[in-house]
């Protein structure tokens, strides 16, 4: 019996191997392609054992075009500051709805609910931040429309302020003395740093991830975000091989074959360099969000 | 006695005054980003002129919507929305269980936390980078399938990105990549929840591992699929923005099969012409989708009301 048990254990091992290397396969590739050399593409194309090996997409990428450098500057600011309004704001909400002693809280939640089921769509959402206020190229677009609160993140931490900080804690603090918002600086957001973190960790990826908001409000290249200026390389790739349209010189310079993949390499290596350590918190932001909102 | 009352009071007064203020940025955000676009779907009945702004546009009554649903659009994107989503939803049920229940043999820890980091991955890059990618796969002049796969083998070179007869295909086999961590740990906590001594029980009588599994595990992850299920379900009038739009490329010969609500209503709304159906197909989105949310809701909330949304 103990065999047979052996037998799916194995079973198991090399089946979860192979979806890995699956997983991985996609990701070599474009790493691989980024240091090969040009000629090498042109012919054998993308490849996971090129003929000639090459620094020369990365001495391009790091030497003539400031363009890369500086979307990839915006991209950091963008997440750091976006990342940081976001959790202030939505700690902020959730809060005083976690709180059974506030009159108010049936209304604000609700309004804060609403959100989750229904939205007024991409059409009046463009309208709204393009002509009531007006957030189009400027690196504002980058983190207000959208991301900067979800109704989701507010009532998963207010969940975890109403589940996971006794209120009795609460109470022996104001008769201490304390204020509420001294109670919250002090008490509640100490105790709450895990849902701050796998929030957060949500959050900050979602920022850096994000190329919407762009492709909506950004018209001028030079405010691209990282994100964007790929988005629009792939775009011009497209017409390019389609052969349908002259490509105005005044446009984003367009990166040969090799090039391109290196851009989108560095993208993704600070992030699989950086993932190990906050996946733990990466998983738990997924599903505490996904199985109870 | 009196006035301890009175300050009570006074306390609570304050606590409330603070709580409001604390809710302040949070509303007004949710005012502008949420409420006001809202009452901006009336644009869908208005024939749009910019430069009138949106209350001052000419009413068109149900125009858009009509010439919405007079084009084969209408039921182009809302049955591709549909079936993508109706796939999407089974596939990731099924792979989800099956990773989950596969993952939770392997003794080592070592081994289990490396497979379930790797399976997560994709998760973090954005469809850009996925789009990247998969054009590095399918190129028609440099990708790897036509140059490393099919010359090879001295078939011909296949021109995917306007070939429409692979693209469900390749859509599903790429939304499956990038969310199969996903899926796998929504599902981990309950096979790992299960308890052991029923396994136990099994093998005793006789049970083999894959019985005790579709005997056991199967059964008891029941609930959870189902709930989990339907909660997808509510959200099947919306589509993977990115995934329809960036993977395809914008491939024109491929919007028989890729085009789906999400894309139509944004090229329609970047092209002036199209902006009212635009307008129309936002609007049916939102209501259609709010019903379905509803009513899948109520169906979670009857099996099971902890799931359930409200």
């Amino acid at each position: 019996m103990k065999k047979r048990n052996r037998g799916f254990q194995i079973f198991s091992i090399v089946f979860l191997a192979i979806a890995c290397i699956m997983i991985i396969i996609p990701f070599l590739l474009l790493i691989i392609s980024s240091f090969t050399d040009e000629n090498a593409l042109m012919t054998d194309g993308y490849s996971f054992f090129p003929k000639k090996w090459s620094l020369g997409a990365y001495e391009y990428v790091f030497g003539s075009s400031g363009m890369i450098v500086k979307s990839y500057g915006y991209s950091v600011i963008v997440t750091a500051v976006g990342t940081v309004l976001s959790l202030v704001i939505t700690g902020l909400m959730a809060y005083p709805l976690s709180r059974k002693d506030f009159r108010y809280r049936n209304f604000f939640t609700f309004m804060v609910f609403f959100t989750m089921l229904f939205n007024g769509g991409l059409v009046s959402q463009y309208i709204m931040w393009t002509q009531l206020i007006v957030v189009k190229n400027t690196i504002l677009a980058y983190i207000i429309p959208n991301l900067l609160m979800s109704g989701f993140n507010v009532m998963i931490i207010r969940n975890f302020f109403s589940n996971d900080i006794p209120f009795e804690i609460i109470e022996a603090a104001k008769i201490d003395g304390s204020g509420e918002f001294n109670t919250f600086l002090k008490i509640v957001l100490p105790m709450s740093k895990p849902i701050f973190a796998a929030i957060g960790i949500l959050t900050a990826l979602g920022y850096w991830n994000n190329w919407t908001n762009g492709l909506y409000f950004i018209t001028k290249p030079e405010l691209y975000t990282f994100q964007n200026l790929l988005n629009r390389m792939i775009q011009q790739v497209n017409f390019l091989s389609s052969g349908s349209t002259v490509i105005n010189s005044s446009q984003v310079k367009i990166p040969s074959v090799g090039i391109r993949m290196a851009i989108a390499t560095i993208g993704v290596v600070p992030l699989m360099v950086m993932y190990p350590f906050f996946q733990k918190y990466f998983a738990k932001g997924l599903t505490v969000g996904a199985v109870k909102g | 006695m009196k006035t301890k009352t009175v300050k009570v009071k006074k306390k609570r007064k304050e606590s409330e005054i603070v709580f409001l203020l604390m809710l302040l940025p949070g509303v007004i955000y949710l005012i502008i980003n949420n409420y006001l676009p809202m009452f901006g779907l009336i644009i869908a009945f208005k024939k749009i002129n910019f430069s009138k702004g949106i209350l001052g546009s000419d009413w068109a009554g149900f125009d858009n919507f009509k010439f919405l649903f007079k084009t084969k659009d209408a039921w182009i994107i809302t049955r591709n929305t549909l079936l993508y989503n109706i796939v999407f939803i089974v596939l990731n049920l099924v792979l989800g269980v099956l990773f989950a229940i596969v993952l939770n043999e392997i003794r080592s820890n070592v081994l289990k936390k490396s497979y379930q980091t790797i399976l997560l991955l994709p998760q973090v890059v954005s469809m850009v980078i996925v789009a990247y990618m998969a054009y590095s796969f399918l190129s028609y002049e440099n990708g790897f399938i036509n140059n490393s796969i099919l010359k090879p083998l001295g078939m011909k070179e296949v021109s995917w990105y306007k070939e429409p007869k692979y693209w469900p295909f390749i859509l599903t086999f790429i939304q499956a990549w990038k969310s199969i961590g996903f899926n796998t740990i929504l599902f981990l906590a309950s096979v790992v929840g299960i308890d052991t001594s029923l396994y136990e029980a099994a093998e005793v009588d006789g049970a083999t591992r894959v019985q005790q599994i579709m005997k056991i595990t199967v059964p008891l992850l029941k609930p959870t699929m189902i709930v989990l299920g339907l909660l997808s379900v509510g959200k099947i009038f919306y589509s993977d923005f990115g995934l329809f739009l960036q993977v395809p490329m914008s491939s024109g010969s491929l919007f028989n099969v890729t085009q789906t609500i999400d894309t139509y209503v944004y090229r329609g709304m970047t092209s002036v012409t199209n902006i009212g159906m635009s307008s129309a197909a936002a609007f049916y989105q939102s209501f259609v989708g709010f019903l379905v949310v509803l009513g899948s809701n109520a169906l979670v909330r009857k099996l099971d009301s902890d799931s359930a949304l409200f």
